[in-house]
């Protein structure tokens, strides 16, 4: 059985938001959209998106991590939005195990938003209905684009390549050796609702310097350090003492 | 949680109406034992009025709470998997069962339907009665566990939920079947009174129960778990945009500890210690205690209980929250 | 019959994004013509599909409610900034500014003032001002990262911004110093993201930690303005530990050249030279002397066998003493000791050496070489290409201070120390980098350049090698409007556009008549001083006329300058227009090879916007500058595509704006005769034209034979001898020397003499900033700087309903220990205040600042009114502006005298935007909550686009 899923490498995520606007961009005149923006250039705007960029302060100065922190719906295994949505608009998919909501059945109850414990839904409140990540279903199938281009937009977008996308039940797949050997992570995994999504822990490239590293027979100081010998005419000793 | 108010009315008059139902229900029964007088059908036909009255008033809150009402009958089919859905089914289903028992009342329309072995008939108002019943508290039920189900609503998720759903609305419905007896059933006024009393002190129990248990309550998440990095000191400095999200606005009361604290101390004021005093001055005076006095009882013990739902609500912590602190 | 509705058509147009200067390609998908995508183009060599938070959403940049659709004329009687404006027809527009210019030109040029902001285009307006002859031109250069361009290129002859970058491919470290964003914005991401993955170990040099410096293995805190300090301490240790590459330097630098160090002679500091034979169109002849180690004798530079002394100290037979260059740096650095460092940059003594350790043993034992034979310009055959894989990467952190001249030089020196210039796997040259030390380009060096009704005679900025080449007048006053190359900042190499305004208002050195900005904001964010300056635009002399007689604004938005405007010039946006990107501008070149682009229009202009291109090539035309007309005065170019094609710098040099598919069919690259197709080559070509070097042209260009033969066949450069790095600046000493009293040269004004002799030192020295020598610190505390947030470009996309939402206002990030001290809780309202001004904004608590500094993010606030936003919106009322708090002028260096020099290094004329020092406090109980200064809301201008209140985007084929 296939599971699709988002694999966000936090080790390089710079929190550029590309994945924010490009995501907004396609899916607002996708099979999604539109994406209501409200008061767009009055005050508070808001608006409809399906993935937003956190950031988080770990730690004290000096011993800081600033972390950048996307999120958009997790394509959750056991999906507890699924289950409680009395229409059926919210489903997930048993070919790729994709959630997605049915706009033409969905009644804005906002009840399977408060069943995901990762506030990864958006009621659209222009539309009334309930709104989030498709892992861009309308172009991952399309075959009219090219293999590069079946892929979420985000993804395409992510200048640092911090989101990799693929079969997580693959254990051949980028995505499943990336979470093998990067040591991949859920989130909140005390609800058990087994997200698709993995997120890659900050790894950090440390340098050992050990002393005799500093020492080395190539040293130019040993030829630098070699000053230029005196003329023999040169004033010395000898000149005024005989001992 | 934002409290909505369609929720809240809904959940409350709804609540009430399962109640008044109930207390109908109970006077029948008990008069059918002869163990209370018989009472005259005005009062039953009345009472079932004003109960579906309030179950509409409910439903017709329940609508603001869609973004797409028009579609709302979609709502009845995944009854397999959703609490909500089968509280979109039992609702109506009760709302008719209530209809049904008033106009027999209200008609005289009622054949014996059935005899007991012990030669008891059992009349067609005491079969919708029970059905009533049966759907009344599946209702409650099917109310609560919209919220008790969701497991990461830690204030939500326990059996109290349900349990309080069904004695607070039940205490509303008595209180206000007890005032409406005044005119129209004095005999049993006594009787709904001191069960209007009896449940007000239960939920009041129950719904303390709650409180101390949401006191105690340790989250269970934490920003540790919520973007997996494991330090004592995480602080959040933005949650990606400004203006705010769908998320900062149902997810969060937007108002202060000190606010919330208040309407805590208000519901259980106006939920449970003026209803069972004036409950109590009513009871003591017997039948000729003043009507205005138990209906007072009734508006302050409903009035309460929208605080005590807005309560509810917004006690209840989110987890992702937890993504939505900071503004920046 | 009913029909059934058409499918809607889709379309995918190549073009370049310009949703800032990186200039990604991109593809911008059309349903029924509205614009349904923009996504990274994968074929383009720049950005290979990726694309940004802002490419991804010029969508909203082509439907903001800012855009100015009509030319504008200020109301009779309305004041400039009122913004209270009337269309007029184009006709009317060139009409007014023909004959405005047209009496001008004929009178006295330099009363017509040209400067433009980020643009991209400073080849056609440069060359517009040139032959309109006026010397008052430049880019945005000055004010922004001129630090960075100047101190690298006199060094090494090329520098980062947009003229080269780390080879993060192979480096093994990489050490990136004050740099936010820059304007390679995706392909540094993905170098990034690629060098992480790889292992590689980045470390962060910046007082905060945010966007990169979050992904780096170490972050290093650093108090604002003192990373020479850092540098010079880092160079110290390698010194000390013998950890520099010694061949390297020998080779490719001036460290084993003899230097003067005859106190009494007026040589002093000057290279000893030889007599060589004189070759032909010889820039730099290789005449210096070593002392060479096998003969004790001085000796030509890079005679066979030699090999210098590069420590100690001698004597020419004359009795001369000399130094090789780098005793002098080994002696200059001798006291820059970490502990030292220490004090001044808060980075610990341990931390310090450390780090220069890491840098000196990955350099020296993590070598690579590479098969690729070259041949030097010594004419030795080389095997391989080494390389030494350590990276640095610095942008506006060292540069927008007042010493960041000398701190970048001392960057230079440190990745020459560590022989890694243009090698594998350290700093990587981009065409038409490297360029001879300094770049041959002259400024004019005479008023008399600027002539009535005659082109300017030189280019109006350029690159002075010595006191002779400054453009200043008899007395050695400056001749520039903004007093570029004059005694004050004699290295302007991009000019001061943040004193125009100022100076044009006081008229020192002279009045102007009409300014003509493009694509700068110079009433907000890229002026200093704000406040003032707003004021000064709108200032008027004792006869009620306006100090600045006449202002032009060409932008294509509502912007805070607009409002100042007489006459508005509506632009294009970039998927309206036509636009190169040339080799003769800064191109978006490869570490492979020259790379130029274009972008073609993807939709029609909006109502009756019209590109400043087509606006110049107008005006060129009317005004009959000799470029653009025919010997009879003809118009010679019919429009700005037209102009591209056939413009050649000189009739048949085979050089123009483009390099791509030259030649008659398009055969020819970099040189040839104009192609009438040239367009529709682009097109087909992705819009970018890339040439890839032979492998062996690709490294150590400053002295490779092949690549800079090829460079001067190609015209690129006119001199093919090696680029020495200049670890010892004899161009900078030039300087001092007239200071001195001593040379032949030009001496500067006595009361510039003391400046130019303190800052022109030939090597790089630490100081405390200007700004902060003259505060008092314990008033003013804390250092405030901005950063670029990676959403959000300067002040352009506060209009996009997108970007908006991420960076609605701004804070100011407060170290959580030092806002506890002030008694500032997290979010509350405060007074920033520096000694020239104060403004109230909100605190954000943060653990990733260094105590000493408080940052926010550039450019968020707003003026009420302005970019189409309505008069509440949180941009005016919750976010503020840096700017109002920095002054763009000091007291001169000597107190006592009432001179006033700019706000910039001393050395380049760079704009010190990060010197500005503040204290914090909580605002009064009882004061608003709302941003302060606030300033009259602006009301729309005639022809903007309705402010919508709800968005519902969806492109075409309506759902
Ligand atoms: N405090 C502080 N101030 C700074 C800086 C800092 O770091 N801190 N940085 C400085 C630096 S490095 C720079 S480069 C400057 C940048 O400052 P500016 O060059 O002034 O940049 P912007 O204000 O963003 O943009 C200038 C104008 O270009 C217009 N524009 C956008 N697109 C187009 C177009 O297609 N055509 C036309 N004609 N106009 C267009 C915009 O509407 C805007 O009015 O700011 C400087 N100011
Ligand atoms: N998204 C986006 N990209 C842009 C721009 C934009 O507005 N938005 N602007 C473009 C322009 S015009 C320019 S010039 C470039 C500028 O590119 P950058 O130079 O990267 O931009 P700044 O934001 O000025 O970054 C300065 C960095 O230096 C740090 N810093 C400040 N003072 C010091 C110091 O004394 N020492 C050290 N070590 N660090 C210090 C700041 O914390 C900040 O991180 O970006 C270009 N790219
Ligand atoms: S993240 Fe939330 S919305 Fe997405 S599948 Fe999981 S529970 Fe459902
Ligand atoms: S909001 Fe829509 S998708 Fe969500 S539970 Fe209600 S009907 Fe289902
Ligand atoms: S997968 Fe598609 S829908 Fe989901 S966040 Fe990425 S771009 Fe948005
Ligand atoms: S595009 Fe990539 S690097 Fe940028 S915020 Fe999204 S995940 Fe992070
Ligand atoms: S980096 Fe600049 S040019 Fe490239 S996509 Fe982003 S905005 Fe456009
Ligand atoms: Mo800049």
């Amino acid at each position: 059985m296939t599971q699709l899923a988002l694999v966000i490498d936090l080790n390089v995520c710079v929190g550029c938001h590309a994945c924010v606007t490009n995501c907004k961009e396609w899916n607002t005149s996708g099979e999604a959209g539109p994406m209501v923006d409200q008061n767009p250039y009055g005050k508070d705007p808001t608006g409809t998106f399906f993935n937003r960029v956190q950031t988080f302060e770990v730690g004290e100065f000096p011993n800081t991590e600033t972390v950048h922190f996307p999120k958009s719906c997790l394509h959750c295994e056991d999906p507890p939005c699924v289950p409680v949505c009395p229409t059926g608009a919210s489903y997930k998919r048993k070919e790729d195990g994709i959630v997605l909501v049915d706009y033409e059945k969905c009644i804005g109850c906002k009840y399977c938003s408060w069943a995901c414990p990762y506030g990864a839904r958006e009621l659209d409140e222009q539309q009334k209905v309930m709104k989030k990540c498709t892992l861009c279903v309308d172009r991952i199938y399309d075959t009219t684009m090219t293999e590069e281009e079946r892929r979420p937009a985000c993804v395409r977008a992510c200048p640092t390549s911090a989101r990799l996308f693929g079969d997580i039940h693959d254990p051949h797949s980028s995505v499943s050796r990336a979470i093998r050997y990067a040591h991949g992570y859920q989130l909140m995994p005390e609800w058990g609702t087994n997200p698709a999504n993995h997120y890659l822990p900050r790894r950090k490239t440390k340098l050992r310097i050990r002393e005799d590293e500093l020492e080395r027979a190539d040293n130019p100081l040993k030829i630098d350090s070699q000053l230029p010998k005196p003329g023999k005419a040169e004033p010395s000793l000898d000149d005024v003492t005989s001992w | 949680m934002h409290p909505a108010f369609s929720v809240v009315f809904l959940t409350t008059l709804i609540g009430a109406g399962q109640g008044l139902f109930l207390a109908l229900f109970t006077v029948e029964s008990y008069a059918a034992f002869g163990l209370l007088p018989a009472q005259s059908s005005d009062f039953y036909a009345l009472g079932s009025v004003i109960a579906v009255i309030l179950l509409v008033l409910g439903l017709f809150a329940s609508f603001f709470h869609l973004g797409r009402p028009e579609r709302a009958w979609r709502s009845a089919t995944q009854w397999r998997t959703s609490w909500l859905s089968r509280e979109v089914i039992v609702l109506p289903a009760f709302m008719g069962m209530t209809f049904l028992y008033g106009v027999a009342h209200w008609t005289g329309f009622n054949p014996v339907i059935a005899t007991l072995p012990s030669g008891a008939p059992i009349n067609l108002t005491a079969v919708l009665g029970v059905i009533g019943t049966v759907l009344a508290f599946a209702l409650y039920v099917c109310t609560g566990m919209i919220y008790a189900c969701l497991r990461f609503l830690r204030e939500w998720h326990t059996p109290l939920t349900v349990i309080n759903y069904t004695l607070l609305g039940s205490a509303s419905g008595f209180s206000l079947a007890a005032a409406l007896a005044v005119t129209e059933a004095p005999g049993v006024m006594p009787f709904l009174t001191g069960w209007a009393l009896i449940i007000t002190v239960l939920g009041l129990i129950s719904r303390s129960a709650s409180l101390i248990r949401n006191a105690r309550l340790k989250p269970k998440s934490s920003l540790q778990t919520a973007i997996g990095i494991k330090h004592p000191k995480i602080v959040q400095k933005t949650m990606g945009m400004m203006g705010g999200a769908f998320n900062t606005r149902e997810f969060f009361h937007g108002q202060t500890r000190t606010m919330l604290r208040s309407i805590k101390w208000l519901f259980l004021l106006t939920t449970f210690v003026i209803p069972l005093g004036l409950l109590s001055v009513g009871l003591s005076a017997g039948t000729g205690s003043p009507g205005g006095l138990l209906a007072l009882a009734f508006v302050v013990q409903y009035f309460g209980l929208l605080a005590e739902r807005w309560f509810f609500f917004a006690q209840a912590n989110h987890p992702q929250n937890l993504y939505y602190q900071s503004v920046a | 019959m009913t029909q059934k509705p058409a499918q809607p058509v889709q379309e995918v147009k190549n073009t370049t994004c310009y949703m800032c200067a990186c200039r990604c390609g991109i593809r911008v998908h059309l349903r029924d013509g509205e614009i349904r995508f923009i996504d990274g183009n994968p074929d383009h060599p720049l950005n290979q599909g990726v694309i940004c938070a802002k490419g991804s959403s010029g969508i909203m940049k082509q439907y903001s409610p800012a855009r100015l659709t009509k030319p504008l004329r200020r109301k009779a009687g309305a004041a400039r900034g009122a913004g209270e404006f009337e269309a007029i027809s184009w006709e009317d527009a060139f009409s007014v500014l023909a004959e405005r210019l047209g009496k001008i030109r004929a009178t006295d040029p330099k009363k017509f003032a040209l400067f433009t902001g980020r643009d991209q285009m400073q080849a056609l307006t440069g060359m517009f001002a040139r032959q309109f002859g006026t010397p008052n031109y430049a880019a945005h250069g000055g004010f922004c990262s001129v630090n960075m361009a100047a101190g690298m290129i006199y060094t090494i002859g090329g520098s980062f911004w947009e003229f080269g970058g780390p080879d993060l491919d192979r480096a093994k470290l990489f050490v990136m110093i004050g740099t936010a964003e820059d304007h390679h914005s995706n392909p540094l991401k993905m170098a990034l993201g690629k060098f992480k993955r790889d292992g590689g170990r980045f470390v962060s040099i910046n007082p905060v930690r945010s966007g990169y410096s979050a992904i780096a293995d170490e972050w290093v805190p650093i108090r604002p303005g003192t990373d020479g300090a850092f540098l010079l301490a880092v160079i110290h240790e390698i010194i000390a530990k013998g950890l520099y590459d010694r061949e390297f330097l020998v080779q490719y630098s001036n460290a084993g050249e003899l230097v003067n160090t005859d106190e009494a002679s007026d040589e002093f500091g000057m290279f000893l030279r030889t007599e060589v034979p004189e070759e032909e169109t010889c820039y730099d002849p290789q005449d210096k002397l070593w002392w060479d180690r096998k003969t004790n004798k001085p000796v030509l530079t890079h005679a066979e066998g030699a090999d210098p002394f590069l420590l100690g100290e001698f004597k020419m037979r004359d009795g001369t003493p000399v130094k090789p260059s780098f005793q002098l740096l080994h002696e200059r650095v001798k006291d820059y000791t970490p502990e030292w460092a220490e004090g001044v940059t808060g980075v610990p003594a341990a931390t310090i050496r450390r780090l220069a350790y890491e840098m000196g043993v990955t350099a020296r034992d993590q070598r690579i070489e590479l098969p690729i034979a070259w041949t030097d310009t010594w004419g030795k055959e080389h095997d391989t290409v080494i390389g030494n894989p350590v990276a640095f990467h610095a942008m506006r952190g060292l540069a927008a201070h007042s010493n960041g001249f000398h701190s970048i030089r001392a960057l230079a020196i440190l990745m020459s120390l560590l022989g890694t210039i243009d090698r594998p796997g350290g700093f990587r040259h981009k065409v038409p980098f490297p360029r001879p030390i300094p770049p041959c380009a002259r400024p004019p060096n005479h008023p008399n350049a600027v002539q009535p009704n005659k082109p300017l005679d030189g280019m109006a900025l350029g690159w002075p090698a010595d006191p002779d080449d400054l453009f200043v007048d008899a007395d050695g006053g400056p001749v520039r409007i903004d007093k570029g190359f004059s005694w004050e900042y004699p290295l302007s190499v991009h000019g001061l556009m943040h004193n125009v305004i100022t100076n044009a208002w006081r008229g020192d050195p002279y009045k102007i008549d009409t300014l003509l900005i493009f694509m700068a904001n110079m009433a907000w964010n890229s002026t200093m001083n704000a406040v003032e300056v707003r004021k000064m635009l709108n200032d008027k002399d004792e006869n009620g006329d306006y100090k600045i007689p006449f202002i032009v604004v060409a932008d294509a938005f509502q912007s805070e300058m607009t409002a100042f405007a007489d006459l508005i010039l509506p632009d294009t946006t970039y998927l309206e227009r036509h636009d190169v990107m040339s080799l003769l501008d800064r191109p978006i070149s490869e570490f492979d090879g020259p790379v130029d682009s274009v972008r073609i229009p993807v939709v029609p202009p909006t109502g009756e916007c019209k590109p400043f291109q087509e606006v110049l090539i107008e005006l060129g035309a009317r005004l009959k500058l000799p470029a653009f007309v025919t010997k009879e005065g003809a118009r010679k170019y019919r429009d700005y595509p037209d102009f591209i094609i056939n413009y050649e710098t000189e009739p048949g040099s085979g050089i123009g704006f483009l390099a791509g598919w030259r030649g008659k069919g398009g055969e020819k690259s970099l040189r040839g005769e104009p192609n009438p197709n040239q367009w529709e080559m682009y097109a087909k070509n992705n819009c970018v034209f890339h040439y890839e070097l032979p492998k062996s042209y690709q490294y150590m260009r400053n002295w490779n034979q092949g690549y800079l033969e090829w460079s001067q066949r190609n015209r690129i450069t006119r001199y093919a001898e090696p680029i020495l790095i200049n670890i010892y600046s004899e161009v900078l000493m030039r300087f001092r020397q007239a200071a001195q009293g001593k040379g032949f040269s030009r001496k500067p004004p006595a009361h510039l003499a003391k400046r130019v002799a303190t800052f022109f030192d030939p090597l790089p020295f630490y100081y405390d900033t200007l700004e902060a020598q003259q505060t008092d610190k314990h008033k003013y505390p804390l250092a405030a700087i901005t950063q670029r947030p990676m959403a959000m470009y300067h002040s352009w996309d506060s209009q996009n309903a997108w970007l908006r939402q991420i960076h609605a206002h701004n804070l100011l990030y407060v170290n959580t220990q030092t806002a506890r001290v002030a008694g500032i809780e997290d979010n509350d309202w405060i007074w920033v205040e520096s000694q020239w001004g104060k403004v109230k904004c909100m605190a954000k608590h943060s653990e990733a600042v260094e105590p000493g500094t408080v940052w926010t993010w550039n450019a968020i606030g707003k003026a009420a009114g302005a970019w189409g936003l309505a008069p509440d919106a949180n941009e005016s009322q919750q976010g503020f502006l840096l700017n109002h708090l920095i002054s763009e002028e000091l007291p001169a260096c000597e107190r006592g005298n009432n001179l006033r020099v700019s706000n910039s290094d001393p050395v380049t004329g760079q704009a010190a935007w990060y010197d500005v020092r503040v204290r914090i406090y909580k605002v009064g109980a009882g004061e608003t909550a709302v941003t302060s200064p606030q300033f009259e809301p602006l009301k729309p201008y005639p022809g903007q686009p309705e402010r919508k209140s709800v968005w519902n985007y969806f492109a075409g084929g309506k759902k």
